[in-house]
C-alpha cells in the first residue's frame, strides 16, 4: 500500500532532487516573467527623448525679479540678483549646512561663492532637495513668519525648509543639499540656454 | 412554498456548502455577549468598503486618467453628470469615513488588547488592510489631478528617493518618468481601481476567516472559548452573531449613514479637511501652493516626516524623517509582542498603561493637528516632543506594562 510509506520514505533519492530541480526551475521562470513587466514601468522611449534643452531670453529680466521656465517637466528659476542680495551670500554663510557647495549638486562652472556663471544670474531647479516642493521666494528682510533674522532666501512650505538666494540650504532643516543648478551655458550675453553645456549639444 | 424552497436550499447544499457556511459564520457563530459601541466599526467598516466600490465603479464610467483630462472630467462629474456630484461625495466622504472607523475600529483592539494571543496573526492581517487604504487613499487623492494631488504625490513619490543608493531608480521606476507626470497618473489609476481593491477585498476575507478562527474578543479580554456548556459544546458567554449581532449593527449602520448623509449633503468638503481647497485648483508644476498639507488621516505621520531636522548617526534629516514616518504606521505591527501584561484588557491594566494610552492618543491628535500647520520654529518643536511621546507608547511597553499593577480578570463576561 502506498498509504503506508511515510514523507520522508516518499522524499528520499531521486524524487527529492526532482522536486528541487522542478521548484528551482520554476522559480527561474517566474523571475524570468516578471522581468518584462518589471521594466515596463521604466520610463519609456519617449520619456527618455523628452527633455530638450530650452533657450531664454534675460533681456527683460529686472533686478531682484524672478523667471520661472520648464524644463523636463520641472521648473527651474532664473534670478538677477541685486547687489545688496550678493551681499547676504556672505553675511550669512554661518549659518549654512554647504557654503563652499562641496556637495556635486551644480556643474563645476557653479562651484563658486555665487553659485553661477555671471555673478547676478543664479540658475537653479526650483525643487526642494528634502520632497521635492517648489519653494516661495521670499525677498523681504526679517519678516515676521521666517524671523529677523531672514536676510531673503528661499522658503519651503511643505516641510519648512530654507534656503539663500543662491539655492544654498540652512543648517537644521529637513533639506540635505543645496538646490541643484541644472548645466547651462550663455549663447549670447541676453541669451541663456537651459539643459546643455554648449551649443551643439542638443 | 416553503417545501419548494427547502428542496432548493438542499439541492445547492447538495453542490455548495451553503447551509454550512451560514451556521459556521452567521447563525452558529458565537460571539461574546458584552460587546459595547467600541464593536460597531468592525461591520461599519465594511459597508464602507462596499460604498467605495460601488461608488467607485460608477466615478470610472465618466473619468480620464490623463493629466491633460483628469481635471476637467472630475469637474464635468460634478456638474454635468446626473447624480454625478453624488456619487462622487459618497466616494470622498467614504474616503474620509473609512479611516474614521478603521481608526476607530484600531483603537478599539489597543485598548481591550484584541492583538493579543491567540489573535496576532488577525491584528497583522489588519494592518495589511490599513497599508492597502492608505495606498488606496493616496493613489486615489491623485486622480483629480490639482494642485493638492500634484505637490502631495510629489511628496510622497520623493520619499522613495530618500532611500540610499536605489533611491533615484526606485523613483524613476515608480513614476515611469523621470518627473511626476501622465505616466504616473496613468499608472496610479490602475492600482486604484485594480490592484489595490482586488487586495482589499482579499485580504477583508482573510481577516474574517481569522477572526472567526480565534473567535472574537470581547471588552473583558478573556476567551469564552474557556466555559463551554458541556452539553452543547456552546460557549456560555456567547450569542449567536445572526440574530443579535446583525440587528445590532443595523442599529449603528442607521447612525453611521446619519453622519455620512449629513457630511455628503452639508459639508461634504469638510471645511477643507476631507477635501483640500487647493485641489479645486488644477495642478500647476511649476508651483506648490504656499500651504500644503495632506488629508486629515495623514497629518500625524506627515507631522513626524518634518519633525526631523538635525543629522544624527551618519543618517541625514530627510532620512530619518522617511524613517519615523513609515516607522510610526509600521510599529503597530509589534503590538502582540511589545504587550507583555498578564491581561489583555484595559479594564484590568493598571495606571501605567492607561497614563501611556492617553498620552498617545494625545499625541497622536496633537501630531494630526500639527500636520494641518505651516511648520514655524514653535510648531517643529512641538511636533518632535510628541513624535518622541508616540513612540515611547510603543517602545516602553514591554516594560510598564509588565512592571503595571493589574487587577485580576473575572472568570465570566461581566454584565454591562
Amino acid at each position: 500500500m502506498a498509504d503506508s510509506f511515510s514523507i520522508s520514505d516518499r522524499m528520499s533519492g531521486r524524487r527529492k532532487f526532482l522536486v528541487a530541480v522542478t521548484s528551482v526551475a520554476g522559480g527561474v521562470a517566474g523571475a524570468a516573467i516578471a522581468t518584462p513587466f518589471l521594466l515596463s514601468m521604466m520610463p519609456s522611449e519617449r520619456a527618455k527623448a523628452a527633455g530638450a534643452p530650452v533657450e531664454v531670453d534675460i533681456s527683460k529680466l529686472e533686478l531682484g525679479m524672478l523667471l520661472m521656465v520648464e524644463w523636463r517637466g520641472r521648473v527651474v528659476w532664473v534670478l538677477k540678483r541685486t547687489p545688496e542680495m550678493l551681499e547676504t551670500l556672505t553675511k550669512i554663510e554661518g549659518e549654512l549646512a554647504d557654503p563652499g557647495s562641496e556637495k556635486k549638486q551644480q556643474p563645476e562652472y557653479a562651484q563658486n561663492r555665487t553659485r553661477s556663471i555671471k555673478p547676478e544670474i543664479l540658475v537653479v531647479e526650483g525643487v526642494c532637495t528634502h520632497l521635492g516642493c517648489s519653494p516661495v521666494f521670499r525677498k523681504d528682510i526679517a519678516p515676521a513668519d521666517l524671523g529677523a533674522d531672514w536676510q531673503g532666501g528661499f522658503f519651503c512650505p511643505c516641510h519648512g525648509s530654507k534656503f539663500d538666494l543662491a539655492g544654498r540650504v540652512y543648517k537644521s532643516v529637513p533639506a540635505p543639499t543645496n538646490m541643484v543648478v541644472p548645466p547651462h551655458t550663455y549663447l549670447s550675453d541676453n541669451q541663456l540656454l537651459i539643459g546643455s553645456e554648449s551649443e551643439g549639444a542638443v | 412554498m416553503s417545501n419548494l424552497f427547502n428542496s432548493m436550499i438542499a439541492w445547492v447544499d447538495k453542490r455548495f456548502p451553503l447551509t454550512s457556511n451560514w451556521k459556521a459564520h452567521l447563525s452558529e457563530y458565537y460571539a461574546p455577549k458584552n460587546f459595547n459601541f467600541w464593536y460597531y466599526f468592525g461591520s461599519l467598516a465594511l459597508l464602507v468598503l462596499v460604498n467605495q466600490l460601488i461608488t467607485g465603479i460608477f466615478l470610472t464610467m465618466n473619468y480620464k486618467p490623463d493629466a491633460s483630462l483628469a481635471f476637467s472630467s472630475v469637474e464635468y462629474i460634478m456638474r454635468d453628470v446626473e447624480y454625478g456630484w453624488l456619487i462622487r461625495y459618497m466616494h470622498s466622504t467614504g474616503a474620509s469615513m473609512f479611516f474614521v472607523v478603521v481608526y476607530l475600529h484600531m483603537f478599539r483592539g489597543m485598548m481591550y488588547g484584541s492583538y493579543r494571543k491567540p489573535r496576532e496573526l488577525l491584528w497583522l492581517v489588519g494592518m495589511g488592510i490599513f497599508f492597502i487604504l492608505m495606498s488606496l487613499a493616496f493613489t486615489g487623492y491623485i486622480l483629480p489631478w490639482g494642485q493638492m494631488s500634484y505637490w502631495g504625490a510629489q511628496v510622497i513619490v520623493s520619499m522613495f528617493g530618500a532611500i540610499p543608493v536605489v533611491g533615484d531608480t526606485l523613483q524613476q521606476w515608480l513614476l515611469g518618468d523621470f518627473t511626476l507626470s501622465d505616466a504616473a497618473l496613468n499608472r496610479f489609476f490602475a492600482y486604484h481601481v485594480v490592484t489595490l481593491p482586488i487586495l482589499l477585498v482579499v485580504l477583508v476575507f482573510v481577516h474574517i476567516l481569522a477572526l472567526h478562527e480565534t473567535g472574537s474578543n470581547n471588552p473583558d479580554g478573556i476567551e469564552i472559548k474557556t466555559n463551554k456548556n458541556p452539553k452543547t459544546g456552546i460557549p456560555v458567554d456567547g450569542i449567536p452573531f445572526h440574530p443579535y449581532y446583525t440587528v445590532k449593527d443595523i442599529v449603528g449602520v442607521v447612525v453611521f449613514l446619519i453622519v455620512f448623509c449629513g457630511i455628503i449633503f452639508f459639508a461634504p468638503e469638510m471645511g477643507g479637511y476631507f477635501l483640500e481647497y487647493n485641489n479645486f485648483i488644477p495642478a500647476n508644476t511649476l508651483q506648490t501652493p504656499d500651504h500644503i498639507a495632506p488629508v486629515w488621516y495623514f497629518t500625524p505621520y506627515y507631522s513626524m516626516l518634518r519633525a526631523v531636522t538635525v543629522n544624527f548617526l551618519g543618517i541625514d534629516a530627510k532620512l530619518w524623517g522617511v524613517i519615523l514616518m513609515a516607522g510610526s504606521v509600521v510599529i503597530f505591527c509589534f503590538l502582540p509582542w511589545l504587550d507583555r501584561s498578564p491581561v489583555k484588557s484595559i479594564r484590568y491594566k493598571g495606571p501605567y498603561f492607561k497614563v501611556a494610552l492617553t498620552l498617545f492618543v494625545i499625541s497622536f491628535f496633537v501630531l494630526g493637528w500639527l500636520g494641518t500647520k505651516s511648520p514655524t520654529p514653535m510648531y517643529t518643536l512641538l511636533a518632535q516632543i510628541f513624535t518622541v511621546i508616540y513612540f515611547a507608547f510603543f517602545i516602553l511597553m514591554p516594560w510598564y506594562s509588565k512592571i503595571d499593577k493589574v487587577k485580576p480578570e473575572p472568570k465570566r463576561l461581566m454584565k454591562e
